[in-house]
């Protein structure tokens, strides 16, 4: 049976670790190496690492840095943040990156998703949106690390990514993240429900429980979580030993 | 440690930064190339790629790779490892991008996962349990049943089931690991299964 998988997310600015609340007020909270280092020891599922800064500072991302932390990495790797072609994608897929985490460039440019899916096939095409919820219950979009509304409707974006080629949707609640406050679970639903391609649940997650809601509430396929592996002692591993626990199946491992 | 030269065929599918580095991890002294004369000089052979079945096909043609790659395992006689598409290519023909005629090393095509319920999403992507069927040394020091990575959308179909080593439960169950003689493919990602992906490695660096 296809496991549900326990992400942990690293953001990435600068030099270091960062942890934000909202999408702002960035903390630092160590070097990436390190941590990479770490989770591969422990073996994870799955790592996430998003440069932060790369759109904001309007420049690709750093193919060097990123090929050092995929030499330490043996599980897969999705690397994000600055992507605006498919030259970028090229060279991140080169430098070890299992999969690309596109987000902004999906706004400017839909069609990268639909030549990047052709190029390189759906399964490393992963596209990132950022959602919040509106005071009349209605979500939308933002894109430039939330800051910038779209005019686009979740649901509807993410079943026109997948159309157009997306071989994984990773959504993240912009007023959950950082909060640890359980994931937006009507968002993450929503989502799920409108596409038949793996959701990401991304934005909130405080405790193992509410990973445990987010597979059986909201019907995502993984979920990905950074504040509560960075500020608490819980860990990807002890997650999945709760999800277990619940009748969700998850990978065991055997660590040599 | 195991000291041998593995080539690690590029033919542009895709990641290869990761196989060469995994492939390193277990001892091996690895060359990456796109040039078929390479195949020559080294003991083993890793056939990668991600990627569709008839752009694969394409770029090995351009490159020269087919006959080369048959020389080299029908003639002699060198372990191939093939990984994810570089598996699916083994096999006679594949549908993905159009029907188009595979390596013909391991009698079988490729289609398309069909989902078994409304639920399943496809590409499967993620960890998934490999069934040994067939006792093999590619799974030395591996349980049965171990979780493996996954990310691709189309399976093999073996005409043979002499040829099945590994089934996994997805869409029902499809083949996730095949052997003719020298030749073996994987569905599934060693490079980037963690331990037990690395001891797979190490086993096909063993014989």
């Amino acid at each position: 049976m296809l496991k549900v998988r326990v992400i942990p997310t690293l953001l990435w600015k600068g030099v270091g670790l960062v942890k934000g609340i909202g999408f702002d007020s960035w903390r630092r909270v160590g070097t990436v190496m390190p941590a990479i280092k770490v989770y591969n020891t422990r073996q994870v599922d799955e790592l996430i690492i998003v440069d932060i800064t790369a759109t904001a500072e309007k420049r690709s991302p750093d193919y060097n840095e990123i090929e050092e932390f995929a030499a330490e990495c043996f599980v897969p790797l999705t690397v994000g943040g600055g992507i605006n072609s498919i030259d970028d994608i090229k060279n991140l897929l080169r430098a070890g990156a299992d999969k690309v985490c596109i987000n902004r460039a999906t706004y400017d440019n839909p069609g990268i998703v639909q030549k990047a899916a052709d190029k390189f096939g759906s399964q490393c095409i992963v596209v990132s949106i950022d959602a919040r919820r509106h005071p009349d219950g209605n979500y939308e979009c933002l894109s430039h690390c939330g800051m910038r509304p779209t005019g686009k409707e979740p649901g509807i974006w993410a079943k026109e990514m997948e159309q157009r080629g997306a071989g994984e949707i990773l959504i993240t609640s912009v007023e959950r993240d950082g909060t640890m406050l359980g994931y937006d679970l009507e968002l993450i639903r929503m989502v799920a429900e409108c596409v038949n391609i793996p959701v990401i649940a991304s934005g909130g997650a405080g405790n193992y429980h509410h990973m445990y809601e987010a597979v059986s509430q909201g019907r995502c396929s993984a979920v990905a979580a950074a504040s509560m592996f960075h500020f608490t002692q819980q860990t990807p591993m002890e997650a999945k030993q709760y999800l277990s626990s619940k009748g969700v199946p998850v990978r065991n491992v055997n660590v040599r | 440690m195991i000291s041998m030269d593995v080539l690690v065929i590029d033919y542009g599918m895709g990641n290869l930064g990761s196989v060469r580095r995994s492939l390193e991890e277990c001892g091996a002294r690895v060359i990456v190339s796109d040039n078929p004369k390479d195949i020559e000089s080294v003991a083993k052979v890793v056939l990668p790629g991600v990627g569709a079945f008839a752009d694969g096909m394409a770029n090995l043609n351009k490159l020269g790779w087919v006959s080369a790659i048959y020389d080299a395992v029908k003639k002699e006689r060198l372990p191939l490892l093939g990984i994810c598409l570089g598996m699916q290519l083994l096999a006679d023909k594949g549908y993905e991008g159009g029907e188009t005629a595979g390596l013909g090393l391991v009698p079988g095509k490729v289609i398309r996962l069909e989902p078994d319920s409304p639920n399943t999403k496809i590409p499967h992507i993620g960890w998934n349990e490999v069934n040994q069927t067939k006792s093999d040394y590619i799974f030395n020091g591996i349980d049965d049943g171990t979780d493996f990575y996954f990310v691709h959308s189309y399976h093999f179909v073996s005409t043979d089931t002499e040829h099945i080593l590994a089934t996994t439960p997805f869409c029902n169950k499809f083949v996730s690991a095949v052997a003719a003689g020298n030749i073996i493919g994987v569905q599934f990602h060693p490079e980037k299964s963690g331990y037990p992906g690395l001891q797979l490695l190490e086993n096909f660096l063993k014989i």
